[in-house]
């Protein structure tokens, strides 16, 4: 399995340019751990179907779009250049969104975070605990299908919890960068904890991988 | 069908009527930005009950097949066959991304019947102004435990069940 190093988001997915010009596709990440590893938390059937299915769907629909963009490109057709932007945008945040939660997750995770980062969420939040209620609240009360996140704004050095809609990436729609995300669409709990998000939310505290979360951190503080 | 409707559509209506209440409680203290901040509350719960309620009556277990008589030669009119309209009605469910819901509804204006996806729980009629006649929720909690990410075979079997009375009782109402 691959471990993914953290770097930042807008790296992560830049597909490597050939010699003659064109792209390579986007590949589905591989999870740094087995599907049954986040039980009982996050049972391995929902991160299955998450990672093989959704993910999966985003990555070939993202390929699929950004193929259509460079003909619509070529001919100079803006037209459809502009139509494709709703796909891009769900397919294209689809993938950054899950390939960053898959590294925010980890069967060691859980407790709190140290040094550098724990300092700062208490300077921004007054202390972990409300920063945690923060955060969850936030998550609780995305109407619809969406991501609650923590992210780094770095025009004002400082962290800030934000809500997104659907696969609108964080730093795309907002400018935050991403640390930590909370995927709070239905499918990415619903076969465990049905219609009670609010249990979901509280189980996914024991698996948070705060090493990740805080390389995160540390990247957008150069 | 019991999550879905003792869980979810409560909730709407729970939280709608705790919703309406603060917005009294705003109006007749003349807080104008408190009823403005409660409007997200209010569309959604609000929607979220107008939706459901709907949806409902819209199945049947003595449902499927086809509509006759009026409503049929009206869709014949305006989607050319009802095979042209139970597919454009399908692809325009599968393709709502993140949650919301597919309508058959009817536009007054130019008397004639529409396709239409709305997100959320955005209600039809007020947020387009179509009547709603027929909707297919495509938010996950409707089909995930039965058919997992595949919303497509969740979107097949929903036409066996489909109350072509009902959609036809709520078509004549519109005609008047």
């Amino acid at each position: 399995m691959l471990c993914r190093a953290a770097c930042s988001a807008s790296r992560e997915l830049v597909p490597a340019l050939g010699t003659l010009g064109s792209r390579r596709k986007h590949t589905l990440p591989d999870l740094p751990y087995d599907y049954g590893a986040l039980e009982p938390h996050l049972s391995g059937q929902i991160m299955q179907l998450h990672h093989s299915k959704h993910h999966a769907a985003y990555v070939n629909n993202l390929n699929a779009t950004e193929e259509k963009y460079q003909e619509a490109l070529a001919k100079g057709d803006v037209t459809t250049q502009v139509a494709l932007q709703p796909a891009l945008k769900f397919n294209g945040g689809g993938h950054i969104n899950h390939s960053i939660f898959w590294t925010n997750l980890s069967p060691n995770g859980g407790g709190e975070p140290k040094g550098e980062l724990l300092e700062a969420i208490k300077r921004d939040f007054g202390s972990f605990a409300t920063f945690k209620e923060k955060l969850t609240t936030v998550s609780a009360g995305v109407q619809g299908s969406g991501w609650g996140w923590l992210g780094f704004n770095k025009e004002q050095g400082r962290l800030q919890i934000a809500a997104c809609s659907n696969q609108d990436p964080l730093q795309g729609t907002t400018g935050l960068i991403p640390l930590l995300g909370i995927d709070v669409w239905e499918h990415a709990y619903y076969l465990q904890y049905k219609n009670v998000r609010p249990d979901y939310l509280k189980a996914i505290w024991n698996i948070i991988n705060w090493q990740n979360v805080t390389e995160r951190y540390m990247a957008c503080k150069k | 069908m019991q999550l879905h409707h003792s869980k979810h559509h409560a909730a709407y209506v729970n939280n709608l009527n705790a919703t309406e209440e603060k917005y009294q409680e705003a109006l007749a203290k003349g807080d104008v930005t408190t009823q403005v901040a409660l409007q997200p509350a209010l569309k959604f719960n609000g929607g979220g009950h107008i939706n459901h309620s709907i949806f409902w009556t819209n199945l049947s277990p003595n449902g499927g097949g086809e509509p006759k008589g009026e409503l049929l030669e009206a869709i014949k009119r305006d989607f050319g066959s009802f095979a042209t309209f139970k597919e454009k009605l399908t692809t325009v469910s599968a393709g709502v991304q993140g949650s919301g819901w597919g309508w058959l509804g009817f536009n007054k204006e130019q008397g004639r019947l529409q396709i239409a996806a709305c997100s959320n729980q955005d209600p039809l009629q007020g947020t387009t102004g179509l009547i709603p006649l027929l909707g297919i929720d495509v938010w996950e909690h409707a089909y995930y435990l039965q058919y997992k990410n595949v919303r497509p075979d969740y979107l097949k079997a929903i036409w066996n069940i489909i109350n072509w009375q009902n959609v036809t009782e709520r078509y004549m109402a519109c005609k008047k």
